[in-house]
């Protein structure tokens, strides 16, 4: 980990995209006091973690990518034992627990033992366990890998209302996770920080040039010529002539929507328009994208202001307290 | 103190929860009737062989002397047996499991995690030392020993039970492998005691040294009936020492991640 520093305002959802072995579990664990940083410092809540590692962990709550049971309790003992080193006064406990089991929908389970419940359920435990305490900050690692898509979608749904209540830092490889349910991302590779900005923004800016993939019954005709002086092509590659028509693939000029136009284009010539589709970006492009341009020297200054501090710092600020 | 007695209660509770506390204290228990019945067998012979030359009657030889100090003795060593495989999970199955990270990223600090686990570990070891008390009880009923070389040899014994265990968390801490751990702390602590063995055949200070730091040497006075401050001093700066250690341990841990 290198470099690394960012801040996340109260109330947000942070996404920290990275491909594995980026070091975003490794940034998670300095935040929540488990690894000490060799340099620069972690701030939760206004608590330095390694200054005030109590008070910070108090602030904190956390979910390791393998949600931390232990197989041999009950759902219900569980939480109890950790509501009891959270520091939550025992008048409270009862109360708290309840609240967490509800929240992430495992009361029907919390007689079953740990060790025996579903993956989804683990995972769910996990987070019952790091929003017990009501901390401020929530760093969940992963919260989503593994699931069914069923629970992947329920899981973001929960943390999206979460984050009313809490900050949420959380960790994915998953592009489109991060699209759904963030409204910050930081998008490190390698130890660094390559990006950080909206979602929205990120994506189009990486998107530059979209790619539009077609399907043309052109009537044997080559739609090259045609489809070539729309305004907006920047490249265009046909394929041979199959049982559906032929495989058009036009890139844009960046930053253009052609769409309509090559609709318009096909339709007009007579043809037939079987199908029309985006190309969309996958993960790997975007990174492949984002190492490249770094390694032009311009590491992603763009738009994101603060991506990049020259100070060695792993800084994570949260300028509201307590509500 | 409270998050100490929480860490502590769910080290017992995991213990009870599981098989090896009743495996543990049910062995225990096994191998020290054996050894009960195995001395009252022999102290019987002796005692009819001292009547028959002595003529004092069955009754005239010391009881304390010649049964309850060897059965000390050979409880310290079930003792060093079993210790090892009680500690052994304490940190090893935590940092198998994961569960390590919830509690150091827990408003705990590292002392009240090790002070939690050295008190659970040391509760279930005095649950299996309380079995032995039905023996005594039994040794009171029939015949007249003396209570204080008792009392004192139960105090060496917890004494040790107590650096035992204290070891074993220092090298569970080091390990995510429970069977690793076990053998390592087997290997130390008897390493420890038979530290005295070579001690006539070495120089003078090297020899000190060596009777200095045998586990074994410093429960003898207890068992006899003395109850040393030095002794006592070094089991418990024993304990301490390697309950820093472990800290230290658990902290280095943190680096590698």
């Amino acid at each position: 980990m290198n470099d690394i520093s960012f801040r996340v305002e109260t109330g947000q959802i942070l996404g920290f995209l990275g491909p594995n072995g980026a070091g975003k579990t490794t940034t998670m664990r300095v935040l929540t006091g488990y690894m000490p940083p060799t340099d620069g410092k972690a701030i939760i809540a206004g608590y330095d973690v390694f200054e005030q590692p109590i008070e910070a962990k108090r602030r904190t709550g956390y979910l390791p990518e393998t949600p931390p049971l232990y197989p041999d309790m009950t759902v219900r003992e569980y939480l109890i034992f950790v509501a009891r080193i959270k520091g939550i006064p025992s008048g409270d406990r009862m109360r708290r627990v309840d609240y967490a089991m509800g929240r992430t929908s495992v009361d029907h389970m919390q007689n079953r033992h740990c060790g025996k419940l579903s993956k989804g359920y683990r995972q769910r435990v996990g987070l019952a366990q790091a929003i017990l305490h009501d901390p401020d900050v929530l760093i969940l690692d992963e919260p989503t890998a593994g699931l069914d898509p069923k629970q992947i979608i329920e899981t973001r749904e929960l943390i999206k209302e979460l984050a009313g209540d809490h900050t949420i830092i959380l960790s994915t490889h998953i592009l489109p996770e991060v699209a759904q349910t963030c409204e910050r991302v930081v998008i490190i590779s390698k130890g660094r920080v390559v990006a950080e900005d909206t979602p929205t923004n990120l994506t189009s800016r990486l998107r530059g040039s979209e790619t539009i993939q077609l399907q043309v019954d052109s009537n044997g005709v080559d739609p090259t010529s045609v489809l070539q002086s729309l305004s907006g092509v920047a490249k265009i590659n046909v394929g041979g002539l199959g049982q559906d028509g032929r495989t058009v693939e036009i890139q844009a000029v960046e930053g253009a929507d052609i769409r309509r136009d090559i609709a318009n284009a096909v339709v007009s010539s007579g043809w037939g328009l079987l199908e029309m589709k985006p190309m969309r970006l996958s993960l790997e492009d975007i990174f492949l994208q984002l190492t490249t341009e770094e390694n032009e020297g311009d590491p992603a200054s763009n738009d994101a202001a603060t991506a990049v501090e020259p100070d060695p710092e792993v800084q994570k600020t949260e300028t509201g307290v307590q509500p | 103190m409270s998050n100490i007695c929480s860490i502590a209660q769910k080290e017992i509770r995991s213990y009870f929860v599981s098989p090896i506390a009743y495996v543990v204290i049910g062995l225990f228990a096994v191998l020290y009737g054996y050894f009960y019945v195995a001395s009252l067998t022999i102290l019987v012979r002796f005692s009819a062989q001292v009547g028959m030359f002595g003529g004092g009657g069955p009754q005239a030889i010391n009881i304390n002397e010649f049964m309850i100090r060897p059965l000390l003795s050979n409880s310290a060593i079930i003792l060093l047996f079993f210790l090892p495989f009680l500690t052994a999970r304490a940190y090893a199955e935590e940092k198998r499991s994961g569960t390590i990270e919830l509690l150091l990223t827990s408003p705990l600090t590292n002392t009240q995690i090790i002070l939690g686990k050295f008190l659970g570990a040391f509760t279930l070891f005095l649950a299996m030392l309380s079995v032995t008390t039905v023996h005594m009880a039994i040794l009171f009923w029939y015949g007249e020993p003396e209570l204080g070389p008792i009392l004192s040899g139960y105090l060496g014994l917890i004494l040790m039970g107590g650096s035992f265990i204290s070891i074993g968390l220092l090298v569970s801490s080091t390990t995510r492998n429970q069977i690793v751990a076990g053998v390592i702390t087997f290997s130390i602590l008897l390493l420890f005691w038979v530290l005295s063995w070579i001690a006539d055949s070495v120089g003078p200070t090297t020899s000190a040294i060596l009777s200095y730091l045998s586990i074994l040497e410093h429960f003898d006075d207890f068992s006899k009936g003395v109850i040393d401050t030095a002794h006592v001093s070094y089991y418990l700066s024993f304990i301490a020492f390697a309950l820093f250690l472990t800290a230290k341990s658990v902290d280095t841990e943190r680096w590698r991640g």
